[in-house]
């Protein structure tokens, strides 16, 4: 049974962790996620919740509450954004190879310097190679919906990883939306109870976490948390299908929209895929064959269904909220370029840096992006292979 | 109603924009409609000009960028018109409502703005209703009865369900917020 509601983002995910009723919370503010660490402390002090709610000194601190929390058997979750993420760093790899199923919302926001405090991906992007799984969302509904299936995926005995879910900080996080919240029977019999394997509290069954692991099994340590992100995408694809059984809503990897019969395309997550549908839909109307594959899962990557669903573009445009400093685009468009060349793709595959610090994209520019893409597939020629959509020059 | 209608809140840090805007979409939430209710995004700043929006839709709302043609503006502030340009935007059949003891015609030639313009004193009416100048919510009664958006007893009926919830702690204020609604909306003229 799920019920039409209209709140925030951040209040979409911080009712879904009231459902969901961790083990452990470790809490510290940093804007725009403060709000969801806020309104969950007031559900642990109207006892809605059974959470140990852990208020640490520091981000580096609350991940290392959620790795000694995760480690003990608990279900534990933190959540964060920006620097607060950066803060993180070190224990972000060590939750991922100790495989410990933290799962913690991300509410996106650019990376300090100059500093910010509005959207962008620059923060959880450079976490992608950490070994967590990435989860995207268009609007509260998908971030909440994410957040729900968190667990199951991170959980799953093949699997044992952490998990980010990502929502776009203030234009998610801070606006009020129409969504369908889960009743609170459903969410728990969903996520089911979390049985882990070892814990550092099984006193029967003694273990060591965290020891050193030199020359003669790091190796094969990394080796095997490679296999467990091998796997996370099957049990992603089989959570989702659970999910949508239960709700009727969501989708795997992405979503297609309009993308069957399209010759002009864009690869983005986040919110922004949202106003490039309307975009698309405005396109139709002029006859322009446009169409739109929206991320949801980005780490690991689906390579292959990616440029199985892409296959009958002409011309593709990658949109990233996040540069690289690479001088050869954004990390999404080399994850896409990459996968369309292990393909043996013709596709011409163009990027776009937009966005950044919280810059507004308006849909008349995702127009502007399709309207190149055209021009592109009249010419054959690219002009300029990364470009920067909105920015002043 | 159009299929989508765009809103834009005008109003001084501390005077209620953005409560303003979440309320009046939470309640076109409960009769149905797609909305979208969010802040100007940026620091809190008591009395500086700040910014909210709605959109209100009967179609599923997707776009996630800013509002920068709305046809309906509301202006909780009347010292707002000497600082910012309300009129940004709004197209020739646009709306705006302004909270002002002076007449909408005067407004309309300070604004020199082609459209409706509608004005109501929501000072006095919330000053006398609930004893200070609490502007959103006798505008939310202007703004019904200006442009229409939603059924009158449908909102208010919705609107006191939302005032029980945010007025959990001094429900004293409820009556007098109801009559602030109801007395802009009797009074508001264009």
């Amino acid at each position: 049974m799920s019920n039409q509601v209209a709140l925030t983002g951040n209040e979409a995910i911080a009712n879904a962790m009231r459902q969901i009723n961790p083990d452990v919370v470790a809490a510290y503010p940093i804007t725009p996620q403060t709000e969801i660490v806020q309104i969950f402390s007031q559900f642990v002090a109207d006892g809605e919740v059974d959470t140990d709610f852990v208020t640490v000194e520091s981000e580096h601190s609350a991940m290392s509450a959620s790795v000694g929390a995760s480690a003990s058997g608990a279900r534990a979750m933190t959540a964060t954004a920006a620097n607060g993420l950066a803060l993180m760093w070190e224990i972000l790899y060590i939750a991922a190879s100790t495989r410990l199923p933290i799962v913690m919302p991300v509410v996106n926001r650019a990376l300090s310097g100059p500093i910010n405090i509005h959207c962008d991906h620059s923060d959880s992007m450079g976490a992608r190679d950490s070994g967590w799984i990435q989860l995207y969302a268009e609007n509260a509904q998908e971030a909440y919906d994410n957040t729900i299936q968190a667990f199951k995926i991170g959980e799953h005995e093949d699997v044992k990883l952490p998990v980010m879910v990502n929502m776009d900080g203030f234009i998610i996080s801070h606006a009020v939306e129409n969504f369908n919240i889960l009743a609170d029977e459903d969410v728990q019999e969903f996520i089911g109870e979390y049985n882990p394997e070892h814990t550092l509290l099984d006193a029967e069954n003694p273990i060591t976490v965290g020891p050193i692991d030199l020359q003669d099994y790091y190796f094969e340590h990394k080796r095997q948390q490679s296999e467990a992100v091998k796997h996370a995408k099957k049990v992603v694809a089989e959570v989702a299908e659970e999910y949508n059984e239960l709700t009727g809503r969501g989708f795997s990897y992405f979503e297609e929209y309009k993308l069957d019969d399209a010759e002009v395309g864009i690869v983005a997550l986040g919110s922004t895929t949202g106003t490039a549908k309307a975009a698309v839909d405005n396109l139709r109307d002029e006859g322009i064959k446009a169409g739109l594959l929206k991320l949801r899962l980005y780490r690991p990557f689906p390579a292959e269904e990616i440029t199985e669903a892409l296959s009958n573009l002409k011309v593709l445009a990658v949109l990233d909220r996040a540069e690289t400093f690479s001088d050869t685009g954004g990390p999404v468009f080399a994850d896409i370029r990459s996968a369309l060349y292990n393909a043996d793709s013709e596709i011409e595959a163009v990027n776009y840096i937009y966005g950044l610090g919280g810059r507004d994209t308006q849909v008349d520019e995702i127009e502007a992006v399709y309207k190149d893409l055209q021009d592109i597939l009249e010419s054959g020629e690219v002009e300029e292979r990364v470009q920067y959509l909105g920015v002043r020059e | 109603m159009a299929t989508l209608t765009e809103i834009r809140w005008h109003g001084r840090g501390g005077q209620g924009s953005k409560t303003a805007s979440i309320l009046l979409g939470k309640v076109a939430s409960k009769t149905g409609k797609n909305i979208q209710a969010f802040p100007e995004y940026g620091p809190e700043r008591m009395g500086a000009p700040v910014l909210a929006f709605n959109r209100i839709s009967e179609n599923e709302l997707t776009v996630h960028c800013q509002v920068t043609e709305p046809s309906i503006v509301v202006v909780l502030d009347p010292t707002l018109l000497e600082v910012v340009d309300v009129t940004e935007g709004v197209p020739e059949d646009g709306t705006i409502i302004v909270n002002t003891n002076k007449s909408p015609g005067k407004i309309k030639e300070k604004l020199d703005f082609a459209g409706e313009v509608f004005t109501v004193d929501a000072n006095e009416i919330s000053t006398y209703e609930l004893g200070a100048p609490f502007p959103n919510t006798p505008m939310l009664g202007a703004l019904i009865k200006a442009t229409g958006i939603l059924e009158f007893e449908d909102f208010k009926v919705q609107i006191k369900k939302e005032f029980e919830k945010k007025f959990a702690s001094k429900p004293e204020v409820i009556e007098g917020n109801m009559n602030c609604i109801d007395r802009a909306y009797q009074e508001v003229r264009n």
